[in-house]
This record gives C-alpha cells, sequence and structure tokens, in this order.
C-alpha cells in the first residue's frame, strides 16, 4: 500500500498535467495538481531544514570528525531562523511608520537584512570568485592539443576567449571590413550561433525524448526507483 | 590570477564596448513596447553570481523605468529576494523617485515551486504571487487590477543564473504562447555558462540575448546611450558604468589563460620531443 498509493498519485497528477494540454476543460485540474506541487515545493524547504538540523545533531552527539563544523552550522541556521520568523531589528514598514514589526522581514536594516548584507553575500560571491583560481591553473595543466580534437577545442577557446573582450577588437579590429566575419568578436558570434546552437540543439532534443520516455515510464508504473528501496 | 584580476580593479581600467547586434536587438525589443507596457521581471539569481548579473539587471530595470513601464518584480529563487530589493532600492527608488510603489513597479518576491510556479503565473498569475513583498494582498495593488495570467504582460526580462531560470521561462511559458496573435516577448540574461545553452532558443523563441558580463557591458552602454539622448549632458552615475568596469579584470583574465595555456601546451611538446629524441 505504500508504494501503491504514491503510484496511483504520480500517474493521476502526471496524466491531468499531460491531458490540460489537449482538453482545455481539464486546464482547471492542472492547475490544482500544480497548485499541490507548489504547497509541497515549499513544504520541501521546512523538511530540508529540519533533514540538515538531525544530520549535524547526530553528527555532534557521535563526535564524528568535523564536529565542530556542525557546531557553526547549527549555530548559524537557527540564529538565521530566529531572526527572520521574529524580524529582529525589522524598521516598520513605509506604508505605516507607526507600527512595529510592519516592515518586511528583509528590510534594510533588519538583523536578517545585515546577515545577508554582510556574511551570505561576501562569502558565496568569495566562494564562487575562487572558480577563477581553478581555471587559471586546468587552463594551464590540462588543455593540451594531443590530437585534432584537442586542438580544435583549444582553438575555439581561444577565440571565445579573446573574443568576448576588447582584447578581440585590439588584436583583430583592424581587418577590412570585406573579411569582418574573422575579427574575434564576430567570429565568436558565428561559432555560438552555428556549432554551439547545432549541437546544443541536438542535445536538447535527445534530453527531451529521454524526459518523454522516463515520464511515461514513471507515469505507468514501469519505473518505481523514485519510490525509493525499501518497503 | 589573483594579481590580473586586481590590478584593473585598482587601475578601475575601462576599455571601449562596440555593442553587438545581438545586444542591439535585445535593447530595441524592450525600447520598442507601446508605452506603458506591462513588463515581468524575472530575476532568477543570488549573490554568488551578482557579480556578473548584478548590472546587467541594473540596466534592464533602469532601462523599463526610463521607458515608463509598469514593473512587476519576481524571483524563484530564495536569495532572489534580496536581489530585487537591491536593484529596485539601487534603481527606482534612487534615481526614478516619481514612480509610485503599486502603481508603477510591483515586488512580489519569492515563490517556491520552480516550473510550477511559472505554469501556474500562466493561467492564474494572482493565485500564484498573491501578496507583495511587504505581505500586501495582491488585491489592494492598484497595477494587479490588469493582471490575469502571463499573457497580460508585453514583455517578460528574466535575468537567470541557472536553474530554474531563463530556460525554463522560455520552454514553459514563452513558447507556449509563440503562435498566439499577442506572443509574449522575451529578454534573457545569462551567466557565461548558460549563454551556449540559450543560444539555440535565439531569435526564434527569444526576442533578446544579453550573455555574461560581456553582454551585459554592451546593454549598459546603449541605456547610457539612450539616457543621454534623452537627458544630453548629464554625467553618467558610476553604478551604470559597473559592467564595462568588469570588463576590464575580465578581459586581463582571458589574455592570462590564453597564455597559460599557450605556455602549458609549449612545455609539453617541448618535452614530448626530448622524450621521443632521448
Amino acid at each position: 500500500m505504500k508504494r501503491l498509493i504514491p503510484l496511483w498519485i504520480a500517474a493521476i497528477a502526471g496524466f491531468t498535467v499531460i491531458a490540460s494540454n489537449f482538453i482545455p476543460p481539464a486546464m482547471g485540474m492542472s492547475d490544482l495538481v500544480t497548485e499541490m506541487f507548489s504547497v509541497l515545493a515549499a513544504v520541501a524547504y521546512v523538511l530540508g531544514a529540519a533533514s540538515i538540523a538531525k544530520v549535524h545533531l547526530s553528527k555532534l552527539s557521535a563526535r564524528r570528525p568535523g564536529w565542530g563544523y556542525s557546531i557553526v552550522t547549527l549555530f548559524c541556521f537557527t540564529a538565521t531562523l530566529v531572526v527572520g520568523l521574529l524580524k529582529v531589528a525589522v524598521p516598520p514598514g513605509p506604508r505605516s511608520p507607526d507600527l512595529a514589526f510592519s516592515g518586511s522581514y528583509s528590510e534594510p536594516g533588519g538583523a536578517l537584512w545585515w546577515i545577508y548584507e554582510y556574511a551570505i553575500s561576501p562569502i558565496t560571491a568569495t566562494l564562487f570568485a575562487l572558480l577563477a583560481f581553478y581555471v587559471a591553473s586546468a587552463a594551464f595543466r590540462a588543455f593540451r592539443a594531443k590530437n585534432l580534437e584537442a586542438a580544435l577545442l583549444l582553438g575555439t577557446a581561444f577565440i571565445i576567449l579573446l573574443g568576448r573582450t576588447a582584447a578581440g577588437g585590439y588584436l583583430t579590429g583592424w581587418f577590412p571590413e570585406e573579411i569582418s566575419g574573422l575579427r574575434l568578436e564576430n567570429f565568436s558570434i558565428y561559432i555560438m550561433q552555428v556549432f554551439n546552437t547545432a549541437g546544443n540543439r541536438a542535445i536538447i532534443i535527445g534530453i527531451a525524448l529521454g524526459v518523454a520516455a522516463t515520464s511515461l515510464r514513471i507515469l505507468l508504473g514501469i519505473d518505481r526507483s523514485y519510490l525509493g528501496s525499501g518497503d | 590570477m589573483g594579481l590580473a584580476v586586481a590590478v584593473p580593479i585598482l587601475l578601475q581600467s575601462r576599455f571601449p564596448e562596440k555593442p553587438t547586434a545581438i545586444a542591439k536587438h535585445a535593447f530595441d525589443t524592450i525600447n520598442d513596447l507601446p508605452d506603458g507596457s506591462r513588463v515581468l521581471l524575472a530575476f532568477d539569481f543570488d549573490p554568488a553570481s551578482e557579480p556578473e548579473l548584478g548590472p546587467m539587471a541594473s540596466s534592464l530595470t533602469r532601462h523599463a523605468a526610463m521607458r515608463g513601464y509598469k514593473m512587476y518584480f519576481i524571483t524563484l529563487w530564495p536569495f532572489g529576494t534580496q536581489m530585487l530589493t537591491d536593484k529596485i532600492r539601487e534603481v527606482i527608488l534612487a534615481d526614478f523617485p516619481q514612480l509610485v510603489e503599486g502603481t508603477d513597479w510591483v515586488n512580489l518576491g519569492f515563490q517556491a515551486g520552480n516550473e510550477a510556479i511559472m505554469t501556474q503565473a500562466k493561467s492564474d498569475f494572482k493565485r500564484t504571487f498573491p501578496r507583495d513583498v511587504r505581505g500586501i494582498a495582491v488585491a489592494q495593488i492598484p497595477m494587479m487590477d490588469e493582471i490575469r495570467t502571463t499573457r497580460d504582460f508585453a514583455c517578460l526580462i528574466a535575468v537567470s543564473a541557472g536553474y530554474p531560470g531563463g530556460k525554463e521561462w522560455v520552454q514553459y511559458v514563452v513558447t507556449p504562447e509563440r503562435g498566439s496573435a499577442t506572443p509574449l516577448k522575451a529578454v534573457v540574461g545569462c551567466t557565461g555558462v548558460q549563454t551556449p545553452q540559450l543560444f539555440p532558443y535565439y531569435p526564434g523563441q527569444l526576442d533578446g540575448l544579453i550573455g555574461a558580463i560581456k553582454g551585459a557591458a554592451e546593454y549598459e552602454t546603449l541605456v547610457n546611450a539612450e539616457a543621454e539622448r534623452r537627458t544630453p549632458g548629464a554625467p553618467v552615475p558610476a553604478k551604470y558604468l559597473e559592467a564595462v568596469r568588469r570588463m576590464g579584470p575580465q578581459m586581463v583574465a582571458h589574455v592570462l589563460m590564453v597564455s597559460l595555456i599557450v605556455l602549458g601546451n609549449v612545455i609539453y611538446f617541448v618535452g614530448r620531443r626530448r622524450g621521443v629524441n632521448a
């Protein structure tokens, strides 16, 4: 029964959404299904938060390696949650300046805004910026013209890298109008619009066919892997 | 790499940007909308992508405000709310104080549900976004009276860093309406990684594509030129030159990477030759 009910829910919901594309009266049912999905998606955030708390609490209680990081995670998690829910230090909203707590939870000046502005934002931007160092290191160590395919890849990378900056203009901007298509900034767009688009379309069509086949297998109950292995 | 990025930043190096046909197409799509058009601005990114997408989000918001469109801001990313708030504060509240919240622009904030939210908005926008970011019911927001579904918008402007984002907006909302008498126009700004994935949709299903900081710099140049045309001689605030400024470090970093690749290959081939000779 624990497997049968989810199977039926998936089948009914899936076929309802498919049918709504062909039968206009089924649109209402389809909207209901997508609305239920949105509710589930919102609940998933709560489940996700509970899961994080559970994982780190068990790690902490078992004193597993790295338990110190769990303390930091749990502290930050709890502090952010409390600060957001209680609207700590949130100034009154502009529409009701006399009412405390009338401002949005993320109102500038509030504690949650402060956490976002001075902790989350710089940390995530810094982590993303670290990619530049990895890419530079990989460029030196890994990009080798070992064969024709690798040489073509390298050549394309050169054109795109230079064509997407002013360097392309400095290097090839003097090309006469008759061969302006060979200017790096134009040639990089040509590569993106022709070769890249052709390859990507093939991939997109392949993925779409795969998704359609997999979806049908799930809706018909042939593929039950999403239900997990237990009873 | 640290120096390659830091030196141009410290020296404030700027290089001229010549807008390409793609950037002009995106600009014209937005610029040519009828006066008073309703535009849906979906900012689906977070602080990690802000350096790349922030400047184009500013330019797009500024362009829409400059043209006097009614702006509806939404996001499908949890951290997108802050992105929306930042851009509204930076552009609308700072430079267009005459625009009234609820009449000229509204911040509808974040909704969880990815593509489900897109399909829901397509059939009932108000039920999908029942309150603005301050918790005010949409029934009390005058500019929401005109909105029933996404068909009531003239243009979708999506700035996206990944999933869900521009690609999903095109697939689930823009494409199904493509054959209608008044199709929803769409301009997508995205990261460099996403750009190749969105090219297959341009220009058939997508009216404008702004790719990475390079596209942002081109678009920013076009918007600044439009601002100059409207108010000749007015100085351009530094915040509207951010994309062009960020192209400086990018150029030096790209040149360094090309140099490193060349150097790595020289070493590789010299080593291989020696190995063969031995």
